[in-house]
Formats: C-alpha cells, structure tokens, sequence
C-alpha cells in the first residue's frame, strides 16, 4: 500500500497505551507510529518515571494527573490494573482511539513481511461492517472478496464500524486456567480474514489489541473497576466487550474481529492471573446470560442513554450476585458523568 | 488442522451428475473419494450414459430409480439439475454425508499441500461446536488453539455440529450480478479458519462445498426452493440457499452447530456471469423477502426433531411468503411432500 495510507488519519487518531514499567516496545513500532499522537497512562506509582523514546509527541498521565483533572470522579478510574488505560479514552480529542499493551509487537505475516497493525484497524474502522447477516467469505469489502450469493443486496450497504478487534501471534490471550494446562502453547496461525461479528452475537474483547470510533461508541468503552481494591482483576476489556456489543447491536454499529495480529511477548504469571481471575471465572456464567438478554428502550438514542440505562440493569439483575456489581454500576454513572463533564456535547442532535 | 480417526463405514460421498463425463472430476479426487462409499445421483433430465472411472465403490441412481422410489410425489418434488443431490441423501443410511459439486477439485492450502475435504469435514462434523458464544480464536478443538480468556466456562463442552460449509478458491460462490460486474475476481485467499457460525445468525449456506450429519439434520437438506428459471449453473440457482437457511433455523432449534470455512475446493471456471444474469434476478430479488422471514422465524418449543421443525417452516411459508409468489407456495408444498417421503423411506 502506498505510504500515504500508513499515515492515514494522524491528525484524527490518538493512540492510547497504559503502561507501569516503560515503553521500550515503541521503538518497534516507531516506523508506523510516530507520526501519530500517544496517550500514555501510567499505572502504579506515580513518582516512577516512564521514559518516552524519543521523536514520539504523547501526552502523559499518572495517578496524580488523574486526581486532579476528574478530582472525586477519578474513583471510577481503576489503579493497578491497565483498566485504567479508558481514562486516555476520556481525555482524548480525537475521533479515533487505537489501544495496545506495552509488550505488543509487530508481527509478521506468512510472507514475512511486517504487519502495520494500526493501519488494518483504520482500514477496518473506515470500511462498513455486515452484522444483520453473516458473509462466509468474511469481510466482502476487502480486496479480493466479496458478498456471496445469497446475501441479499438491501444488507449490502454494511452499516458504520465501531471497534476494530484485532487478534495476538505467540502468547494467546487465554485465561489463568488454560495458561495453568497449556503452558507452551503458541498461537503460530495466522487466519487472513476480518469478519463482522453477527448481530446478537457476544464476545470476548481483548484490550490489547483494539481500536474505536470514539464518536460512534467512546462512552461505552469504560473497562470498569479492576485491581486494587477489587475483587476482581483481567475483566476489564471483557466487560467493556459485552457492554459495547449490546449498545453496537441496539445502536446498529459493526464490530469487527481478525486482523490486524500483534506479537504478544509475554506470558504473565498464571498464579497471579487465577488470583485475579476468580470472581471473575464464577461470575461470568451469571454475568454474560444477563448481557444476552440485555435489551435497551427506544429511548435510547445516544451511547450515554444506553449506558445509563445498562447501568440500572446491572444494578438490578447483578446487583444480587455480589455487592461489587452495586459499586460498579456507580462507577458505570459516574464513568459518563466524566466523559461528559471532558467531552461537553458539541451539537444536540447527537446520533 | 488436525486428523481425527475416520470410520469409513460412516460416511456416504453424494455426488450429483450434472454432466455426462465424471471422469476429470472424479480421477482429481481419487486418493479421497476411493476410500469411501459413493451415491452417484444422475440428473433425470441428463440424456445419455454417465461415464465412471473404474476403481470406485458407487451405487448410481438414474431416472429411473428416482421415480421407483418417489412414485406419486414426483409431482411435488422435483429432482431435476442440482436437485437431484437430494436423492441421493436420501437414499443414504450413513451417518455423515460429503458433497461436492461436479465443478470442484481438490485445492491447494498456502504451502502447496492437498487439501483433503472430505477429512476436513468429517473432523468439523464430528468436533463439537460453539453457537452460544464467539470465540475470537475460532475453533477451539483445533490443534493450537483453545477457548480465549472470557469464554464462559458451561458452553466449554460445545454442542454437536450439524452442518460443515466449506469455501472455494478460484472461482468464488459470487452471484451473476457480482461476478460479471468483477468479471476478473477469483478468490486466492486461503483463511485457515473454521468457526462457528452463531445461534440465530441467518448465513448463505452453499451447496457447493458440504458435509453434514445424516442422523442429525438429514430431512432438513431438502429440494424446495425452484426458481422458473432454473438453470444448470450455480449463478442461475438459489435453492441451496433456501435449504442453507432451513438448515441453520433447524440446527438453532435443536442446539446443534453450523460451521463454515475449511475445506477449501478448487472450482473450475464454467459458463458466463452475464448470460446467467438474464435468468438469475429472480433469485436475487427474491432473496429480499426470504432473509427477513428466516430471520424472525420462531418454532415452537414442541418441535424437537429436524421433521417437526420442516413442518413448521413450512406452515410459516404457505402463510407469510406464499401469498407473495407462487415459487413460495410450491417450496412449501414441497417441504411437506418431502418430509412425508423421507419419513416413509428411512423406515424401509
């Protein structure tokens, strides 16, 4: 592709990465980064300083810039987890939000050439999705493909694309029990194809690897309350996941998964992970059948509304399981409130 | 992808003559198709004799057979072109049941090797699948992959596949419109994937390329959907399709999977997009009504086997799409005659 389209969209985009020890993995993807502007959250201790490599333009916020920018809202802003990486979602002025973990590299593709991860997912996000009706030749705006026969051409229009999901070459993102059996298992295939999850559909949302149209779906995009002082830990993108996917499907916003893949680097310790992981194992069987059957009101008709009125719901149906749902759904209000308050309404007739 | 141990007395190969000479096509899928039992259906309005290499365990069907068995209601059901598949799964007494179309030769994957269908869809029929929830690594069960992180732990155990669609390179299952307006296109990507296509999502199912369980779904692949103008390429069909989407609402109801992806056939260049427009915008339009009916199609709680849910779809088709066309009124018709045939047969 020609040059000008790795470069697309650098006045539009921000690039939004947590981190706790440094970014030394930028440098990898300097060639496709740098003409794009980073926000970097720093978790854990505020007094460390993280070294951003040179020729890079960021903006940086630690736990102190947190407190004071949202003062008693910054409650909702997880510490000691990289949840708190939705806090750059906030501030960011951009329409375009692309999100990687610090040890994510480039990947190669099956010829050996460098994937551009960043350009897939501008790719992804700027072509329509096609959830009302699923395409088995995948994404039919790609180059080389297209709608089958049979998919009627009323559908063939797609609908806007609201997150880009992309997926991890090495270390897969599996959970602390499957990283307990499975150990040495790499992910080495390398699967050509983006395709638009169905409509109806949920699924599991990783934050590693992920970009969004902030205009479209930014206030749904809360990853929660995880870490210190939590019960729970490594939910974070998984609820925002599940949040998004039912607004998108209320909202009629594609979401793609598939390309672009990332290397992971690194493993993290799967003891730690089960630790964190528990509540969560046990409370995803309750917590997942209450997102299938999530429905929103006519009503609702801008992403705040619907997550809002998701907030009420978890309180009501999640509540039950265990107070933390209760502190969560304040969290989920006082998430919007924020976003609000950062990002004041620019018009009124908001789709 | 990994191999699972086949029993070959558990798998039938249907294949539908729609030309004379199967000679090219079937010395192509020798290495696979020799291992098996074939049903080698000849289209009743095929005039001549078919031509069959030796060294093949086959029983064929002609005209003849067809109408033996199907007596009165051959009226109803027509077994002519592509339709005449249906007889032979019919027919069948195994439990998985392979079909390709007679256009398709084996492919290649991405490092050259040979691809092997037939065990690719015996290894997605007989893996569990995952409709409830997408797993973003695609097929779990497969040799390197596993459920990702948020994957609920109770839908781990997956649930039976009933149907395994398999894609096509080269030649693409585009329709007249597309492909003649991309007259170049051909599909060289190769995505090493098979998944779960989930509860409740409508897809269009190709017949061109596809396994499924006998036991499970059998009377569900069913010749119904006739457009006037049925011709005797793909481009001039949508019948597949109707019969894909019964499929997939049947397997819904039953909590059974449908795949799609892997296996990859090779399909060969044949006929022309253009000339089969003239004679495929009746499939395409009516398309328009047929996706919205599936999709709000609900069975009733009652309709616990793939026949009681054919007569439900059926009864929804004679009131809801029938009044809108007679091809309509005639699928239904046929789906009753159909499920009332396939009862009386597989009782023989």
């Amino acid at each position: 592709m020609a040059t000008s389209a790795t470069h697309l969209l650098k006045d539009e985009l921000d690039i939004v990465i947590p981190t706790i020890r440094n970014l030394d993995f930028l440098e990898m993807w300097r060639p496709f980064f740098e003409p794009y502007h980073l926000i970097i959250v720093q978790d854990g201790d505020p007094s460390k300083i993280i070294k951003v490599p040179d020729g890079f333009d960021y903006e940086l916020y630690n736990r102190n810039d947190i407190n004071k920018i949202l003062g008693p809202k910054a409650s909702c802003i997880s510490f000691k987890d990289s949840a708190c990486r939705c806090f750059g979602y906030m501030v960011s002025k951009k329409k375009y939000i692309f999100t990687i973990d610090d040890d994510c590299f480039v990947a190669k593709d099956p010829s050996g050439k460098e994937v551009n991860a960043l350009a897939q997912h501008i790719k992804n996000l700027l072509c329509p999705s096609t959830p009302n009706f699923f395409n088995t030749l995948y994404d039919p705006f790609r180059e080389g493909a297209d709608f089958v026969r049979g998919y009627p051409f009323s559908l063939r229009e797609g609908v806007p694309t609201a997150v880009s999901h992309g997926l991890w070459m090495n270390i897969p993102d599996y959970d602390a029990p499957t990283q307990l059996v499975k150990p040495l298992e790499r992910n080495t295939r390398y699967v050509d194809a983006v395709l638009t999850i169905p409509k109806g559909t949920l699924f599991p949302m990783c934050g590693m690897n992920l970009a969004f149209d902030r205009d479209l779906i930014g206030p749904a995009m809360y990853f929660g309350l995880m870490g210190d002082g939590q019960p729970i830990g490594r939910y974070d993108d998984m609820w925002a996941g599940w949040c998004i996917k039912v607004i998108c499907d209320h909202m009629g916003l594609g979401v793609k998964t598939g390309l672009p893949y990332i290397w992971h680097s690194k493993a993290s310790n799967p003891f730690v992970n089960l630790k964190k992981e528990y509540h969560g194992i046990f409370w995803q069987e309750e917590i997942i059948p209450f997102f299938q059957a999530a429905t929103l009101s006519k009503d609702c008709t801008t992403i705040q509304k619907c997550y809002i009125e998701l907030s009420k719901q978890v309180k009501e149906k999640l509540g039950k399981i265990d107070p933390y749902f209760v502190k969560l759904s304040d969290a989920m209000v006082t998430w919007i409130e924020a976003w609000d308050e950062l990002n004041p309404a620019k018009d009124s007739g908001k789709k | 992808m990994s191999q699972i141990s086949i029993n070959h007395d558990e798998v039938d190969i249907v294949i539908g003559a729609l030309q004379l000479d199967l000679k090219s096509f079937m010395e192509e899928w020798r290495p696979v198709f020799s291992q098996f039992h074939l049903i080698i259906v000849k289209d009743p309005d095929l005039k001549g004799e078919l031509e069959i290499p030796a060294g093949f365990n086959f029983n064929l069907y002609t005209k003849s057979d067809i109408d033996g068995v199907v007596g009165s209601s051959s009226n109803a059901i027509s077994f002519s072109g592509y339709s005449c598949r249906y007889f032979g799964y019919l027919m069948s007494r195994k439990k998985y049941i392979i079909c390709i179309d007679d256009d398709c030769i084996p492919a290649r994957d991405s490092a050259g090797n040979f691809v092997d269908a037939v065990a690719q869809h015996i290894t997605n029929l007989s893996t569990p699948a995952t409709p409830f929830f997408f797993n973003t690594l695609y097929d779990p069960f497969c040799k390197g992959a596993d459920f990702v992180r948020g994957y609920p732990f109770s839908l781990r155990s997956g649930v039976d596949c009933g149907l395994s669609c398999g894609l096509w390179l080269n030649l693409a299952d585009l329709d007249a419109p597309t492909q003649a307006l991309k007259p170049e296109l051909r599909n060289t990507r190769y995505v090493d994937a098979v998944l779960t296509v989930p509860a409740r999502t409508m897809m269009p199912v190709s017949g061109i390329n596809i396994g499924f369980n006998r036991e499970l779904v059998g009377p569900a692949l069913l010749p119904a959907f006739r457009l006037a103008k049925e011709g005797n390429l793909r481009w001039e069909t949508v019948e597949d399709i109707w019969t894909g989407m019964c499929v997939k609402v049947v397997c819904d109801q039953l909590r059974l999977g449908v795949k799609s992806g892997l296996p990859y056939v090779w399909r060969k260049e044949r006929g022309d997009a253009i000339e089969s427009l003239k004679k495929e915008w009746e499939g395409v339009k009516l398309m328009e009504d047929v996706v919205p009916f599936f999709q709000s199609l609900r069975l009733s709680t009652s309709a616990a086997t793939a026949e009681d849910c054919l007569s439900e779809i059926a009864a929804g088709v004679k009131e809801q799409l029938a009044p809108t066309n007679p091809v309509f009124a005639r699928a239904a018709e046929t789906m009753v005659e159909w499920v009332k045939l396939w009862k009386r047969v597989q009782t023989q």
